[in-house]
């Protein structure tokens, strides 16, 4: 489905991230995993990917910082020829009631979350531009569209991922490049372990009545990465179990 | 030199005769849009191996020769 593509996956150690660069794997195509700072969970994703039978290398790039997520595109694309695909799955929390958050809590999660994400777009535009053709798929949230208590920063940093998405969907549709986000809902993963999900009024309203698994997103992004998906953009897919009908 | 260089990139692109370029010309004219233009100086910038950040409107072909001499000089 992505053989002969390579794509870049920020976040890639962990959770969503991991089980998206595994499903293209899967799919076939060559992964560059960007990773914050598990470096051994990284690099075990590689090995897997490499087991595969796929080309894989992960990178450590903090996606907050502009020069360094230039670097790490150009390093990318010099160790792969080239870049196809990429998914912005990079995100924190720092969850915390409005009324107690701290500036720099309410700023770091905007700066990996939504700026992290323009960093790579903007570093990968380029070559999307040149080669006539690109897809980006960026993570957004149920918490984007519905805005979760407790998660201000984290819910506003979803939100702009959306408005992202579709300006850039816009701005590159000429050149054959799309731009989608993917909404997750209440997944298992090591960020939502700590919430306290029977007690959230969202996540007790689950109409598929079960949380959902990285996998279940993986396929998906997959999806919006493939052919498939070429006159799909500007769209916002909801893997929620319907939670945000 | 930066003006031939970017009437022969106009050239290919549009797939006419580099003599219909001149520093007067806009791009306008040439159906040339602001994705365009950055295209343009992204293959200017392979040519004369030089990274140039475009950061001002250019609305004619004389607009960028010089915005990318400014840049060149400085």
């Amino acid at each position: 489905m992505l053989t002969g593509n390579t794509a870049i996956v920020t976040g890639g150690s962990r959770g969503i991230g991991r089980a998206i660069a595994l499903e293209f794997a899967r799919a076939g195509a060559d992964v560059a995993l960007l990773y914050a700072s598990s470096e051994a969970a990284a690099q075990a994703v590689v090995e897997e990917c490499l087991a595969i039978g796929v080309r894989a290398a992960a990178y450590r790039c903090d996606v907050a910082d502009f020069s360094a997520c230039k670097e790490a595109v150009a390093a990318v694309k010099a160790d792969f020829g080239k870049v196809d695909i990429l998914v912005n799955n990079a995100g924190i929390t720092r969850d915390g009631l409005i009324a107690t958050m701290k500036e720099a809590d309410f700023a770091d999660v905007l700066d990996t979350n939504l700026r992290g994400a323009f960093h790579m777009i903007r570093h990968c535009t380029p070559l999307f531009i040149r080669a006539r053709r690109g897809k980006i798929i960026n993570i957004s949230s149920v918490s984007g569209l519905l805005g979760n208590a407790g998660q201000a920063n984290y819910s506003a940093s979803k939100a702009g991922l959306i408005g992202l998405t579709k300006a850039t969907a816009r701005e590159l549709a000429a050149r054959n490049v799309t731009c989608n986000a993917v909404a997750p809902g209440f997944i298992q993963t090591d960020m939502t372990q700590d919430l306290d999900t029977g007690a959230n009024p969202l996540a007790t309203n689950i109409p598929l009545g079960r949380l959902g698994t990285a996998e279940d997103v993986a396929k998906t992004v997959l999806f919006l990465a493939s052919s498939h998906a070429d006159y799909i953009t500007g769209e916002v897919i909801r893997v929620d179990g319907g939670m945000a009908m | 030199m930066i003006f031939e260089a970017i009437a022969k990139l106009i050239a290919e692109h549009n797939d006419c005769d580099v003599a219909e370029i001149t520093m007067d010309t806009s791009f306008q004219a040439l159906g040339i849009d602001s994705l365009d233009t950055v295209e343009l100086l992204m293959n200017l910038e392979d040519t004369i191996g030089k990274e140039i950040e475009l950061d001002q409107k250019v609305e004619t072909v004389g607009d960028l020769v010089r915005f990318v001499e400014s840049k060149c000089q400085g």
